[in-house]
């Protein structure tokens, strides 16, 4: 077993299968249609720690597409700490603290917190109101 | 990887078409879509691949052996679809049978029968009073009650429903899903290939255009369109299959020469680049 340190591999019973939908249309490529259902799929807790991501193959079948572009998908992924392929047993998620997820998770914040900031500048809010406003928020989720 | 098919610098000459220098190899468990215009060397090709002519030059290896020093081992391991069944249509799915169980050594009856009932097809009936879609299906039954690791489609979808079509391409997708079977698939329908394809090899007069995986291909090129002032001479020697109206102009470019942003850029599909290619050749003439 090469994962001695990795995450603990295990299937998942009794729980209903992630959400993966591919759009011909969207002129975005199929391949990262994917990579982006996963990661969230991955960060919103839906998938697991070590939790078996479906094989290449039966992934590319039932999507119907082909087998490189699930390849391709899943080694970014693997690429950027979301999940590890384990030669011979798939795919499997890692857990939400692995450091580059931790900094994907971040980056998250740190985006949405800029979104609000330009937003208070738009609105004329100044920075105590702005906090005022973040201390109310938190409150209130914590409640 | 294995390749399970590696043709390298296939050669064939008729009189006024010649097949040049065809290098292509398909590894183990993908499914590669084989496109060109009519008359570019696909049928040619995949009668060579199968012995059914005699080659001018070159060598074809199915699993690594010659296609014609090992020709029975390789036929074991081949399985042929055409455009039109190659079975007497006064033959009923039984007739099939026996004579299918006399060339392989691996026939399994069972296996037969059991494909016939999963696709639908009445075992009573003759071949001439099959669907078409339903003559694709009984010779990839055939194919598939030898294990046939690789299989060879020449217009499988010719004249087909969309739901036939469909089908099909869902029998493939399960086929190659082991991981230890490939399948060569000539079309001209290549929305066909747009989602199930890996690989694309593109033919055009007789020599290979492009072989490699599909996505890169579709990435190397992109659509362009733009008004009459737009087309600067610079511009123009980058583009293919140029077409000029009166208001503007639509050609192919490749994606690694478009720099100017002004333009209207799509991607573009397998058929596109195939149709922009072509048109290409006839603005020499």
């Amino acid at each position: 077993m090469e994962l001695a340190e990795g995450p603990v591999l295990r299937e998942c019973f009794g729980k209903a299968p992630m959400k993966l939908i591919i759009s011909n249309v969207s002129g975005v490529p199929i391949y990262e249609q994917l990579k982006d259902q996963i990661k969230s799929a991955i960060l919103s807790g839906e998938i697991s720690e070590g939790e078996a991501l479906p094989s290449l193959r039966t992934l590319a079948k039932e999507l119907r597409i082909s087998v490189l572009t699930v390849t391709r998908a899943y080694t970014e992924l693997e690429q950027e700490g979301f999940v590890k392929n384990v030669q011979g047993r798939g795919c499997f998620a890692l857990g939400r603290g692995s450091e580059l997820m931790r900094e994907q998770l971040l980056r998250n914040v740190e985006e949405g917190l800029e979104a609000a900031v330009s937003a208070a500048r738009i609105a004329g809010l100044t920075d105590d109101e702005l906090r005022g406003m973040l201390d109310i928020l938190l409150e209130e989720d914590n409640g | 990887m294995d390749n399970i098919l590696d043709v390298r610098g296939l050669e064939k000459e008729y009189p006024g078409f010649c097949l040049r220098d065809v290098s292509f190899s398909l590894p183990e468990g993908y499914i590669m879509g084989f496109i060109g215009p009519n008359g570019a060397g696909k049928t040619t090709t995949i009668k060579l691949i199968l012995n059914m002519i005699e080659r001018g030059g070159g060598s074809v290896k199915i699993l690594g052996l010659d296609n014609i020093e090992a020709e029975e081992t390789v036929k074991e391991q081949l399985g042929a679809v055409f455009d039109t069944c190659y079975f007497p249509s006064k033959w009923n799915c039984g007739d099939v049978e026996r004579a299918m169980a006399l060339f392989y050594k691996r026939w399994d009856r069972a296996r037969f029968f059991d494909y016939l009932r999963e696709f639908g097809i009445d075992r009573g009936k003759k071949v001439g009073e099959l669907s078409r879609g339903m003559q694709m299906k009984l010779m990839l039954s055939c194919a598939f009650s030898h294990e046939a690791r690789l299989l060879i489609l020449d217009e499988p979808t010719y004249g087909l429903d969309p739901v036939s079509r469909d089908e099909l391409l869902d029998i493939l997708a399960g086929y190659i899903e082991n991981g230890q079977r490939s399948v060569l698939f000539s079309t001209h329908i290549t929305s066909d290939l747009e989602r199930a394809a890996d690989y694309i090899t593109y033919i055009k007069d007789g020599a290979i255009f492009y072989t490699g995986a599909k996505d890169e291909f579709e990435d190397m090129y992109r659509k362009v369109k733009g008004g009459p002032e737009d087309l600067t001479g610079e511009l123009e020697r980058k583009l293919l299959g140029l077409r000029r109206y009166s208001n503007g102009f639509e050609a192919l470019i490749r994606t690694q020469d478009l720099r100017n942003s002004r333009l209207l850029t799509e991607p573009a599909t397998i058929d596109d680049i195939i149709v922009f290619t072509s048109r290409e050749d006839e603005s020499y003439e």
